[in-house]
């Protein structure tokens, strides 16, 4: 009984049909996949009454560690697809999952991830209906690169979008900033650091679709790679507006803010797998709130800020000075200086 | 958090502001004619910017943002040096996320990363070490990079890889020390400093003494000073106060860290395993009399730089840049040519861009609003 | 230059007498304590001690910081005329 992944895995004969019979059609099993075809066939009409746009998203993930604590890349994969279709207002349906292997990696660990993304798909009410393997040779790639597709209908009524943002808008974050990043950082460069620290990766869709229903979301966006900042300076160029946030209102992990004052670091850079911000009108501010904290993965919601003219981004610190959030050129480094 | 956000409360910020205000207007200084205090280390620059601490005192008070961090007044040289030593085959290069991004001649740490080179973020230099332990094929080299407050932990790690007798273990080394430079400062023509916040946790190692030059021989303040804004506002108060009394001393505000006598067991470490010889170039600052810091005869066989023969580069900055004119208070970032132009903090052509504690990038990261 | 922060010596090795576990917020970090460590001044579990590189530079003085957090206090009190200097939300 082999053990690790070979290029035979790849090939398509045998070995190929064996490991996709074996991983993916148990992990996955469901009634697309198991009609064996080069497609999913998905009826049109299913799309149709649960709205009147497809949205459509890919994002591939190459993490490194491929578990890490509160997640793996499997989880990841699915998480992060499922979290673009559903910023946009989307209801997510179907995945589409792209495999490309190291060989050599042992197949309990692709065992163990297929099955998190099983479990995350779930959880996340998609379907995984269809998919595809490589092998490259050792060295080729890191372990294991994962890519997802994904669609989701979008419900007639919600227009969400960046360019109905307005001046005066609130900006709200639904949970605390720079898990994920924080996590990750102190695995990956091995800085040894000891605590609670745990990726908030999480699929979103149950917190958002309770959005669905409140008049006055302008905009939403995942706050992934380059974290709260990068978002907000999406936003600004998106909407034509400035982004004013204050920072005594950031909501963190008391271990998060250990890290970054220990490493030199702003945990508004931080990537996170399980936060959205969201732009909303003055109006239903309240409403999005209470309708986020009812939601365990919202519970920390916060308003943070809000839509200004003057077309920057920028923090008020402590003391009501301000100034301004440049993006950074690079991923944050721990410094000691 | 404890010990620190304490030292953050915006009350005590408030009325000791309001002390400032009242104290300043028994002094001669004018928003014309300010008070110029240097915070000689990067960290203050980066608290008084976070905090808006220079927005918030009154315009008679005017912060110089001096040579107190490492990565400002590394030459450019001595990344090409760490390059060209990191690109030798089965060398594990370790170094302080700081030096990652400092631009040499061919690129930086981080690039020469992307290019496959083995290159290790630490958090502390025993990480290296362990890392030496762990991969006997492999030499081992570490950046030694710092004042004297990091001075003392590469120092242990340097003898105790000379306990373990680790042979694949050596330090390319690059630090500084704060005295020969404040000296070299002070020394220069048409300085307008009047008074100086001293570096709280460099102080911690070397005490208070060292800078008593400054008061005696220079007339001026200097108060060691903590790195919260209520430490950085108490001690500008503790500057005015001498500055009426017309009294000039080294002053402590940083009592809870530094004791007046430093870390001797800290200094003798140092003292133990380095020796100031040679006049070394540093960015921004020219070269100095005595300032180089070397490993000491006993401990040589561990200088990377012997071990791998590597040849010392000699790399000019841009002649129109005016770093050493910002660091010694001639004029603020605003005023090169460079800055914000050629100058930015992706494309540092001086030193005080490279760093995120530099006065540049300060100024570029905080104050940007002001300049549009 | 230098960041460093203060942590509190959660725990102490019992093989190596010199390396200890220091928390900050919950974060912990294996750190090396003997350069402030000595024959006559033992550091004891709870002691608050300043990280830099992994290393406990200074032993944090706990009479010295209530010291000037105190001053502040009474200064605050001697003055409430407070809030003018400050840019407050618009």
């Amino acid at each position: 009984m082999i053990k690790t992944i070979s290029l035979a895995h790849g090939s398509g004969g045998l070995a190929s049909t064996e490991l996709i019979d074996q991983i993916f059609m148990r992990a996955f099993d469901n009634s697309f996949l198991q009609a064996h075809e080069d497609q999913a066939k998905i009826k049109l009409t299913e799309l149709t009454q649960l709205g009147d746009r497809m949205a459509f998203s890919t994002d591939s993930y190459v993490i490194d560690p491929i578990f890490f604590p509160g997640g793996d890349i499997g989880k990841l994969a699915v998480c992060g697809t499922v979290n673009d279709l559903a910023v946009g207002g989307a209801i997510p349906l179907y995945l589409s999952c792209g495999f490309i292997l190291e060989e050599g990696l042992p197949i309990c660990t692709l065992q163990e991830i297929a099955d998190s993304m099983a479990k995350t798909a779930k959880e996340a009410g998609v379907t995984i209906v269809t998919g595809d393997t490589k092998v490259v040779p050792n060295g080729a790639v890191d372990k294991i690169f994962i890519n997802t597709a994904g669609i989701g209908a979008i419900p007639t009524q919600i227009n969400w979008g960046m360019a109905h943002i307005k001046e005066g808008d609130k900006i709200i974050v639904s949970g605390t900033l720079g898990d994920h990043g924080a996590t990750i950082l102190n695995i990956r460069e091995k800085l040894g650091l000891i605590g609670a620290l745990s990726s908030d990766c999480a699929p979103l869709y149950s917190l958002i679709h309770h959005l669905h229903t409140i008049d006055g979301v302008r905009a939403i966006r995942d706050a992934t790679r380059g974290g709260v900042n990068a978002v907000l300076h999406e936003f600004m160029q998106g909407s034509g507006y400035g982004m004013k946030i204050i920072e005594s209102e950031l909501p963190l992990q008391s271990t998060v803010r250990g890290l970054c004052e220990l490493l030199g670091l702003d945990p508004l850079n931080f990537a996170n797998e399980g936060k959205v911000v969201i732009v909303v009108s003055p109006e239903c501010e309240l409403q999005v709130l209470q309708s986020l904290h009812r939601h365990p993965l919202g519970i920390n919601a916060k308003s943070i800020g809000e839509v200004v003219t003057k077309r920057n981004v920028t923090l008020q610190g402590l003391y009501g000075i301000e100034r301004l959030l440049d993006l950074p050129h690079n991923e944050p480094l721990p410094r000691i200086c | 958090m404890q010990f620190i956000d304490e030292f953050r409360a915006p009350n005590a910020v408030k009325s000791l502001l309001n002390q400032i205000n009242a104290l300043v207007k028994k002094t001669v200084f004018t928003k014309d004619s300010p008070l110029n205090i240097m915070e000689v280390c990067g960290g203050h620059t980066h608290a008084i910017f976070k905090f808006g601490l220079d927005q918030l005192l009154p315009p008679e008070i005017n912060f110089i943002h001096g040579p107190g961090c490492p990565v400002c007044v590394l030459p450019m040289g001595r990344i090409d040096t760490c390059i060209d030593i990191a690109k030798q085959p089965n060398v594990m290069f370790c170094t302080f996320g700081d030096a990652m991004r400092v631009p040499g001649q061919q690129g930086s740490l981080l690039t020469i990363r992307g290019e496959g080179h083995d290159i290790r973020i630490i958090y502390s230099p025993l990480d290296a070490l362990k890392l030496a332990k762990l991969n006997p094929e492999k030499q081992i080299v570490l950046f030694g990079l710092g004042f004297e407050t990091t001075m003392p932990g590469i120092a242990l790690t340097i003898l105790q890889a000379k306990q373990l007798q680790l042979s694949n273990f050596s330090l390319l080394c690059q630090h500084i020390c704060i005295i020969p430079t404040l000296k070299a400062l002070l020394a220069l023509p048409d300085i307008k400093i009047d008074a100086f916040l001293g570096p709280g946790h460099l102080s911690m190692i070397i005490g208070i003494k060292p800078y008593e030059f400054i008061s005696q021989d220079y007339a001026k303040p200097v108060v060691i000073s903590g790195f919260e804004p209520v430490d950085i506002l108490q001690s500008v108060i503790m500057i005015l106060m001498q500055l009426i009394k017309q009294q000039y001393l080294v002053e402590n505000q940083y009592r809870r860290i530094v004791a007046d006598k430093g870390n001797t067991a800290a200094q003798a470490v140092i003292n133990q395993v380095f020796t100031l010889q040679g006049n070394d170039e540093w960015r921004g600052l020219g070269k100095i009399l005595d300032s180089g810091v070397r490993l000491n005869e006993k401990y040589r066989e561990y200088d990377a730089e012997l071990r791998f023969n590597t040849k010392r580069h000699c790399q000019q900055d841009d002649p129109n840049a005016r770093c050493g004119d910002v660091l010694t208070g001639r004029c603020k970032p605003i005023n090169c040519p460079l800055f914000g132009q050629t100058c930015t903090p992706t494309s540092a052509y001086g030193a005080l861009m490279v760093s995120s504690e530099g006065a540049c990038a300060a100024y570029y990261q905080y104050r940007q609003s002001d300049l549009i | 230059m230098c960041i460093g922060i203060p942590c509190q010596i959660v725990s102490i090795d019992k093989n190596l007498p010199h390396i200890a576990i220091a928390e900050v917020n919950g974060i912990g970090r294996e750190i090396d304590i003997s350069l402030v460590t000595s024959n006559n001044k033992p550091i004891t579990i709870g002691q608050w001690v300043l990280v830099h590189v992994g290393f406990a530079m200074s032993m944090l003085d706990e009479d010295e910081a209530k010291q000037t957090l105190s001053f502040l206090n009474a200064m605050q009190e001697e003055e409430p005329d407070v809030g003018v200097l400050f840019i407050g939300k618009e």
